[in-house]
């Protein structure tokens, strides 16, 4: 090290590879179904195949018997210690929140819900056992339609009825925006349920030694599920250690305290052994929770030129059977989001929650948001034929302008930076919009079967969750600040810890860049730590696009500190004033004299030794910082989608997706476009693919990857992705990006098969929009008009 | 139980097995191969794919018996001194973000590449249908087998 080492390149906006891929490349990588602890014993669930049933008995003495099964137990067996899953997030005063026990005991509300749970020697034998445990179920009826569920005479889920809770949000004068308008429109929009389908199906390893127990678990929340896991199930908090070791993947799936890691705990207590469940993948689309499954009546006020008057949406939202962690919330997330990027003079929102016997839902990939976005940018293009106003100039004679920032939209939120005008310039640019359209015309003026379509999505999405001040405002049990340590080693280099737990998005790599840049070391000398309660302290985890807005803060703010905690050292090793020094690059160095200067590792060196240190300094550069952010951060983009639809068949085949997106400044470029990419095929899968489906008596029918259909390499497009860049006002001015390819991608796509089929008579479609749906839209619009396709 | 003697990424293993073991759980459980993960139980997501004597194969689908006498390459054998081709422009490209369907996609697309050294984008798409992955939206995986092509796969 010398005083003269050369500055490093700033890598705030490098393309750098990845520091995870190592090991995931290579085999060896530490996912949680890996662990193996000596004495180790698997578990396996008996679970309800009625969506709704009384237990009358559960005999256990078969399986009791079996080899290897060293204990079987009943949700009575737990009765006592199992608690109730925690719901997080009660919405109103009034909310009915039903007891929810890990193990069910007298009645179970879906199919898939555990009822008993084997523990024997292997993963084999424990299934063997499944199978032999007999249960007697008194069946009741299902409840699987949330209108219907609603009637009086429905029967019921829970005793308190079926209507969970309703959210009533508005401002500004909605009767009148109605009142006399111009134009109306009115459209119900389903959003279908979906199975996340991480790729890694869950697994837990729970270990007990003494009354201290390790719980390993491929979750998202390492530091809320210890929180559950003490003020929930009685277990004092610092004698847990929870542990998220590679997580592969969550899209939300895994922002849960779930039955099966309660019981792992409290059957590793009972049974004095380390024990171990990993799902199957039937279980898992059984028994992961569901995402979005909402109905949306939507109602748009408008004058003749297009200027949005109001917006009145009204939903109603499947909860499933429970409340999960924040199963309430996640459709009043998207309250905020139906006014999107447009202007207007009243907005009113309402949401009704609902049980059914179906698997509950909760975060999925937007949360909310996609559920938002998808029927405001559908009414777009309603409104926009109602008029014959061409699509993007109808959005744009609403949005808000670029000089009109920062904008309090009627929802309340204040839009701090964006550019739609840039973002769709670029996008059109790209897309080769005019062409297309042109192209469009044409195949419709020669009649020809396969039509083209445009689907527009200007979307824009609040993420970095959250001022901890706004979550309290709206009944969230915990805060939306992120933690981030920094130590600074004896040799230089540094250790990163941080409260965000990532799946998948690479902090390892991120992280590394921001401090290097901050600390001036080079991005080989960071190591970056976290998912583990007894490393990383302090977090709030990774979901909602909050990591970098949040936790890239936190670094921030702890680099901060380290740095003023190393200029009083400096400035002790140079014999000058700590208010003479600058800090650039790594090195401290006087005020004009450059020469003279000490870099941050020879100053962690000199700290280590503390052999000179000034008096009263503490001999460490260690620093913590926790930032709570001020505002959500803004999102926002335009994608372009061209589809080529087979009127004869149905088909539909994307011909070119162009995605623009405005997140802010761009730490690892790489980074970004893998996230746009996969966010995309994931708002692909909801407009073309993937649908969870219960049958009349509430079996699900696609728990299988058979039946529900994950796309594959060969069902999806290629995607050009573009980027214009409006600052957020954060230090680093980053936005976030992992749900932003989600929202924005399901709208895109519906709009531009019905943009294809529009001169057809077809103005919706329920996704996903597969041929036979999209063949049967064509025919009964054929039939309605009385005009050939 | 059954006696078999596999060879697995150049060590030859001889055990008895349960008639039903699927090979996965032999790779993982057994031999402590943790390299291959399971990520469905219909053989639709390709997570587990290694090589079965040079083909790839979902080894949720092959009973352990059935590899008796077998070679089997998984992810942790690929690399011979020096990561694979594949396993390189993976790296490269991206191609990965959480992780978990990589090490069935790159067996996959080594056996591809020998079968098709130089193929277009829609014949890597077509010959990765059968592995499934959930973050990346496929697009590197695409450009990562492209690039591996260019490097000469085969070399």
């Amino acid at each position: 090290m010398t005083a003269t080492q050369q500055a490093p390149a700033a890598e705030l906006g490098r393309a750098r590879l990845r520091k995870e891929d190592a090991r995931l490349i290579t085999g060896q990588t530490n996912w949680t179904d890996n662990i193996r602890l000596p004495g180790m014993l698997q578990l396996a669930f008996a679970r309800s195949p009625f969506a709704h049933a009384r237990i009358r008995a559960v005999d256990l003495s078969a399986a009791r018997g079996m080899p290897g099964v060293v204990a079987v137990f009943s949700g009575a067996d737990f009765a006592a210690e199992q608690g109730s899953l925690p719901c997080a997030w009660p919405v109103t005063a009034d909310i009915v929140i039903p007891a929810h026990p890990p193990m069910a005991v007298d009645e179970v509300r879906y199919v898939g819900e555990a009822v008993a749970v084997v523990v024997a020697r292997d993963r084999y034998a424990a299934a063997d056992a499944v199978a032999a445990i007999d249960v007697d179920y008194d069946p009741l009826p299902p409840v699987l339609d949330m209108r219907a569920a609603l009637e009086p005479d429905s029967p019921k889920v829970h005793e308190a009825g079926n209507k969970c809770y309703e959210w009533v949000f508005g401002n500004g004068d909605i009767d009148a925006a109605f009142s006399g308008a111009p134009v109306v429109v009115e459209r119900t929009y389903r959003q279908q349920r979906l199975i996340p389908c991480a790729m890694e199906p869950r697994s837990v390893v729970a270990q007990w030694v003494g009354d201290e127990v390790t719980l390993w678990s491929a979750t998202q929340i390492p530091h809320v599920l210890r929180f559950a896991l003490s003020a929930f199930f009685a277990i004092p908090e610092q004698n847990v250690r929870v542990i998220a070791p590679d997580v592969g993947g969550g899209f939300g799936s895994k922002l849960q305290v779930t039955a099966e890691e309660v019981l792992a705990v409290l059957i590793g207590r009972r049974v004095g052994k380390p024990v171990k469940w990993t799902e199957s993948r039937t279980e898992g689309n059984l028994t992961v929770h569901h995402g979005r499954d909402q109905w949306q009546r939507i109602r748009i006020a408008a004058d003749r030129d297009g200027r949005i008057r109001g917006l009145d949406v009204n939903l109603l939202a499947d909860m499933g059977a429970y409340l999960m962690l924040v199963t309430p919330g996640i459709p009043l997330l998207g309250a905020f989001m139906y006014n999107a990027i447009y202007k207007m003079d009243a907005y009113a929102f309402r949401c009704t929650g609902v049980f059914t016997t179906k698997m509950p839902t909760d975060a999925y990939r937007g949360a909310g948001r996609p559920e938002a976005t998808y029927a405001i940018e559908r009414i777009m293009d309603e409104l926009a034929a109602e008029l014959g106003i061409e699509p993007l100039e109808l959005r744009e004679r609403n949005w808000i302008r670029h000089e009109e920032f920062p904008y309090t939209t009627i929802a309340g939120l204040t839009y701090d930076s964006g550019n739609y005008e840039a973002a769709t310039a670029r996008a059109k640019e790209l897309f080769g919009y005019d062409e297309l359209r042109a192209e469009q015309a044409d195949r419709i003026a020669r009649g020809d079967k396969v039509r083209l379509g445009i689907g527009i999505s200007t979307f824009t999405e609040m993420c970095g969750l959250a001022p901890s001040r706004v979550l309290g405002s709206l009944s969230y049990g915990a805060g939306g600040w992120e933690s981030a340590s920094i130590r600074m080693l004896p040799t230089g280099k540094v250790e990163v810890v941080t409260g965000s737990s990532a799946h998948g998005q690479g902090h390892e790599t991120a992280w590394s860049q921001i401090v290097a840049d901050q600390l001036g070391v080079p991005f080989e000398d960071i190591r970056v730590l976290h998912g583990d309660t007894q490393v990383a302290p302090r977090g709030m985890d990774t979901y909602g696009s909050r990591s970098l807005a949040v936790g890239g803060m936190a670094l921030v703010g702890a680099c901060d500190k380290v740095v003023a905690k190393a200029k009083v050292i400096a400035a002790a090793m140079l014999e000058a004033s700590a208010d003479d020094l600058e800090f650039s690059a790594g090195r401290f160095s006087v005020r004009g004299d450059p020469e003279a200067g000490k870099t941050i590792q020879e100053v962690a060196l000199a700290t280590f030794a503390a052999h000179a240190l000034p008096e009263g300094v503490e001999p460490s550069l260690d620093s913590d910082a926790t930032y709570d952010p001020d505002n959500f951060s803004f999102p926002h983009g335009t994608h372009l989608c061209a589809t080529e639809v087979d009127t004869e068949t149905g088909f539909v085949a994307i011909r070119s997706y162009v995605a623009v997106d405005d997140v802010g400044v761009v730490v690892n470029p790489l980074i970004v476009e893998g996230q746009v990419h996969g966010g995309i095929a994931q708002g692909i899968a909801q407009a073309l693919y993937e649908e969870g489906v219960y049958d009349d008596a509430g079996n699900l029918v696609t728990a299988t990857l058979a039946d529900y259909l994950v796309p594959s390499a060969a069902d999806l497009p290629s995607y050009t992705t573009a980027r214009t860049a409006s600052p957020a006002t954060n230090r680093l001015g980053v936005k976030g990006v992992g749900e932003a390819g989600t929202i924005a991608s399901t709208p895109a796509v519906v709009n531009s098969i019905i943009d294809a089929l529009r001169p057809l008579g077809v103005s919706d479609i329920t996704m996903p929009c597969t041929p036979e749906r999209v063949w049967r839209a064509i025919q009964d619009a054929s039939a309605t008009t009385g005009g050939a396709a | 139980m059954t006696h078999i003697t596999v060879t697995v990424d150049g060590v030859s293993y001889a055990d008895d097995v349960e008639p039903r073991l699927l090979l996965v759980h032999y790779l993982r459980e057994v031999l402590g191969k943790t390299g291959t993960p399971v990520g469905c139980d219909t053989s639709n997501c390709g997570a587990c794919t290694v090589l079965l004597n040079g083909q790839s194969v979902k080894s949720c689908a092959v009973l352990a018996v059935q590899a008796d006498g077998a070679d089997v390459t998984t992810i942790e054998g690929l690399a011979n001194g020096e990561l694979h081709p594949v396993q390189r422009a993976f790296h490269a490209e991206h191609a990965l973000q959480c992780g978990y369907c990589t090490p069935g996609m790159i067996m996959a697309a080594a056996d591809l590449l020998r079968d098709n050294p130089d193929p277009t984008d829609a014949e890597i798409r077509e010959g990765l249908e059968g592995n499934l992955c959930r973050c990346t939206g496929y697009e590197n995986i695409v450009r990562a087998v492209k690039r591996a092509a260019q490097a000469g796969v085969r070399a």
